[in-house]
This record gives C-alpha cells, structure tokens and sequence, in this order.
C-alpha cells in the first residue's frame, strides 16, 4: 500500500508534516513498515480542502492531526 | 505602476506578449506580418531612421521570440540589424580637460599611454591604453570619459567584440550566458531567445489531455517582482495558465545548502554551484579550479528532480531572472528534470497574452520552503544558508565564505584561490551584482529588492531548513 500525502503549499500551510509524522509514528508501532509505503506529492488538486491525502490513488481531504488517528484505524488498517 | 525598467525591455516584452497570443489563436504564421506592423504603424518612424527598419528589426525580434536561431547553440544572440554600431573607442579625454599642471592622470596611468600638448591637455595613446580606468578616476574634473560599447562595457568575460560591419559579435567561446548585455544594450539589440511557445504548448496539451501535469517551479527572487501585485496572486495566475501546482525553486535551494554544507566540510574547499553563469566561467576562464565546483545540483534541478520523482509524468518550467538558466536547462544534467526556462519578463508577456489582470485575482499559498532557502536569492543568502546547514546538522567545520556578486569579484576570488592565495574556503559565485535579484530577465531592479527577499524569507512558515526538509 502507498500512503500520498500531499505536501504543496496549501496543504503544507495546513499541517502536513504533521500528519506525515503521526502516520509514519503509527506505521512503526505497529510493525507495518513492510506494508504500507509513504510518499508525497505536489498537490492533489483540492487545495482549500487539506490536508489531501492519498491511499493507493483514492483520495482523502480533511486529514489533521486531530483526526489521524482514526483515519489510519478506519481507512488504512482496514484496507491492509 | 512601473512594470520595466526600460522601455527597450517593454518593447521586446510586447513582441514577446503578441507572438503568446498567436499562439493561442492558432495563428502563429501571422507574427511575422501582423506584429511589425502593429509595432512600427507609421507613416513616421518613432525609434529607427524609417518604419521599414523597425518592421524589419521587429521581424527579428519575433525571431528571437519563437525560439531564434536554431544553429546557434548560445541562448544569448545579437540582432544585427538592430545594433546601432555605436562608435568604437574607450577611454577619451574630453573637452573638460583643463590642461592643469598636477597630471593625476598621467601619474595614474600604469602604462604611460597619456602624454601633454602643448596646451598641457592630455591625450590617451590607445596602442598603450589597456582601459584600466585609473586615469578617468584619478582626473579631479571627471574629464575622461569611459566611451566603450555598452554591450562591451557590460560584458565582464570579454566576449563581446566589434564584429562584420562595426555590428556588435558575440564570441560563444567566452560568453557565459549572464545576458549583461541583454539589459545594457541601449537599442536591445541583443535579446536571449525565448522559449515561451514551448511552456504554452505544454499548458495546451496538459489541459487538452488531462495526461501529464505542468509544474512552475519560481525562483525567489520573484519576492522583489511583480511588484504592483501580491506574490499571493501571481501563484494564482500561474495556476489560471494552467500551472497545475507552482512550487518554490527555494525549496531545492534548502536541499542544496543541506548538501553542500556536507560536501564543503569533506572537501574543506568549495565553489557554489548554483549560478550556471559563474558555474560556466569557471569552466571556461579557469579550468584548473573546475573539480572544486560543488557537485551539488542547482536548486532548479534538485527541485525538478523531486517533482518528477513524486510525479513521473510531470512537466517542469521554470520562472526566474536568469538567462543563464536557459543554457544550463539544456546541459545533460538538467535536461531530464527542466522542461523549459521562462524569464519573469516572458511571465508577464504570457499572463498578458491571455488579458487577465493580475492585480484583481484572489489570492494562493506559496509555501515550501525555509528562509535559507527564499534568501539564496540575493548575495550572501547562499552562504548563510550553507552556515546554517552546518550548524543544524552538527558538522564541526567553519566556513570562511568568500562572498562574491558580479563576475570581476568572482575573477578575483578565483584568481586568489587558483594560486593559493584566498583565505576563505568557500566562494559563493553569483554572476549577477546583488545576486539573483540582479539577473537580467528581471522586469525591475532596485535598491529594496534585497530587503523584499529578506522579507519574503522571513515570512517562510518553516524557520530552519531542517524543518523544510523534513516533508520530503
């Protein structure tokens, strides 16, 4: 699986490292590495709508680092 | 308010603004007959001696704008027709000469060219003169007088010279692509050529197809243009060409300095690389000191790269003031990553083929980079950056930098270093007076473009250029 996450300015404006590091943190502690693969991207096209992010070319917007915890328990554990 | 310097630079700006809409309207075969027209209306002749002249000038700028002379490899060529084969000489004692009795000038004058009539005037004998100018600056009357070419004047590296016809001739051996002559040449007779039909047939085709992105990669001297706009919404109207995402070039400057400040403590000596103009003078004004050229990408080509790692089908143009730029993105190191090289003023032209006013768009982020990297823009920004990069990743090393903006500086540092003699150990070359903020595809230049930048670099979201790195 590979986790997009965009980092263009808006997104990057709107935390996007933030939700890098908690999604990277969260992949380690459960041991995922050799499953899911992160990579980034220079816009996704929704701008007013970051944080974007992607899961095998589906998109999410909205992520924070308030809500990625339960987006990584909802959309990404699930998907694995 | 004031959009160039020049009205020579708005001049070639609309040909370049008309040969855009063309473009457009999928009449591109009509340049050569509308535009000369449009330019040079008549009946009466307002810049040359009659208005089949300027048609037939305004004909070579098209020329230029469509990419010019494909035999040529230089991007930088002399229009001939245009060149007002200004009269040849250099240093000339004039009529305010008083005949005085202290004779600054002659004490002055390394090479014993200036002897005394009978009146006591001076008078240069130019077999001896080597156009120092110690004796114009010795006169206490200012009454010598610097009477070279513009084109020569401006042109550090000497590749400028009186060619066939007195028309100015542009030796490829020597020149370095700085495009001094670009902007000093009086009648803009020498332009570089412009590859502004390329950027907009991939807009069209990335538009029509929807199969690759096109990416504007800025350079951050873009802080101190545009200036009767906000940066906020030139983003905007980048993205209204059909720019799919606009990017710092800062950012690869961030990369770069990261880099550099590992290779530098390795290597213990180093030249920047990051000015294609000084990387090229070094290359062919001092081929011993070649090995010691950082081997770090420009910040143009780490930033393209990056792009098209995140983004395969990418296409990459980039925007700046640099018309050196343009042969670098030819090289085999940058071709892979840079699509095309837009200079600011062929922006404005391409915004303004399109009719849409700047000033009245909303604004968009720009933001991907740290300080250090938005103040590469200016002289001594690089080197502070590289001082920076040290410290943030704990080398043990200090940095001398040799901080030089404009090529006679940089002559000199390597001239010392080449022998042995330069205490610093590291020379920051920017071919450009003032660095980036310099560069002659600039639409303005002033005294607060340095702090435009400062300005524009303390605004960055991210402070240390760890922190900008850390998305990657």
């Amino acid at each position: 699986m590979t986790i997009k996450i965009c980092i263009g300015s808006s997104c990057h404006l709107k935390g996007s490292y933030a939700v890098v590091s908690r999604l990277q943190a969260l992949v380690e502690e459960k041991n995922l590495s050799d499953k899911i693969t992160f990579a980034s991207k220079f816009c996704m096209g929704k701008c007013a709508e970051g944080v974007c992010v992607s899961i095998d070319e589906e998109n999410f917007e909205h992520i924070n680092a308030d809500n990625v915890d339960n987006f990584f328990e909802t959309e990404v554990v699930t998907r694995l | 308010m004031r959009i160039f310097d020049t009205d020579v630079q708005k001049l070639k700006y609309e040909i370049l603004r008309e040969v855009a809409r063309h473009a457009y309207e999928d009449r591109l075969i009509d340049c050569y007959t509308d535009i000369p027209v449009a330019m040079a209306p008549g009946p009466k002749a307002t810049m040359r001696c009659c208005v089949y002249k300027e048609r037939a000038i305004a004909v070579e700028r098209v020329k230029l704008a469509m990419g010019g002379n494909k035999d040529n490899p230089n991007t930088i060529e002399v229009i001939g027709i245009a060149c007002d084969e200004c009269p040849v000489s250099t240093y000339q004692v004039t009529d305010v000469c008083r005949g005085c009795l202290a004779h600054h000038c002659a004490a002055a004058c390394p090479r014993g060219a200036i002897s005394f009539d009978e009146n006591q005037k001076a008078h240069i004998d130019p077999d001896k003169c080597v156009e120092c100018g110690k004796c114009a600056e010795a006169c206490p009357y200012g009454a010598i007088a610097n009477r070279k070419r513009p084109c020569e004047r401006a042109c550090k590296v000497k590749a400028i010279s009186e060619g066939e016809n007195h028309v100015a001739h542009i030796d490829n051996d020597k020149c370095i692509q700085c495009g001094a002559c670009v902007y000093q040449c009086p009648f803009g007779a020498i332009s570089q050529k412009s590859f502004i039909l390329d950027a907009i047939q991939m807009l069209r085709e990335s538009e029509a197809t929807k199969a690759f992105n096109v990416y504007a990669v800025v350079a951050p001297s873009i802080a101190s243009q545009f200036r009767y706009a906000k940066l906020g919404q030139v983003v905007t109207a980048l993205k209204r060409l059909g720019f799919y995402n606009v990017v710092e070039a800062a950012l690869g400057a961030d990369i770069v300095a990261y880099a550099e400040a590992r290779e530098l403590a390795e290597k213990g000596f180093l030249t920047s690389s990051c000015c294609p103009a000084f990387v090229s003078y070094i290359h062919k004004q001092f081929p011993k000191m070649v090995d010691k050229i950082s081997h770090n990408p420009s910040p143009m080509v780490a930033i393209s790269k990056y792009i098209k790692e995140t983004d395969p089908e990418a296409k990459v143009v980039f925007i700046g003031p640099c018309t050196a730029k343009k042969a670098e993105a030819q090289k085999e190191e940058a071709k892979p990553w840079v699509d095309c090289v837009l200079t600011f003023d062929e922006l404005q032209a391409l915004i303004d083929s399109r009719d849409f006013d700047v000033s009245e768009l909303e604004e968009s982020d720009l933001d991907n980079a740290s300080y250090y990297g938005r103040i590469f823009a200016r002289s001594g920004g690089l080197s502070d950056a590289v001082v920076q990069a040290l410290k943030e990743q704990n080398i043990d090393f200090t940095v001398k930098p040799a901080v030089c903006d404009g090529i006679e500086q940089c002559r000199m540092a390597l001239l010392k270093a080449s022998r042995g003699a330069l205490p610093e150990n590291f020379i920051e070359g920017m071919a450009c007076v003032g660095g980036c903020i310099g560069g002659a595809g600039c639409l303005t230049h002033g005294a607060k473009d340095k702090s435009e930048v400062d300005k524009y670099g303390m605004e960055a979201f991210e402070k240390t250029i760890a922190d900008a790195l850390k998305v990657l």
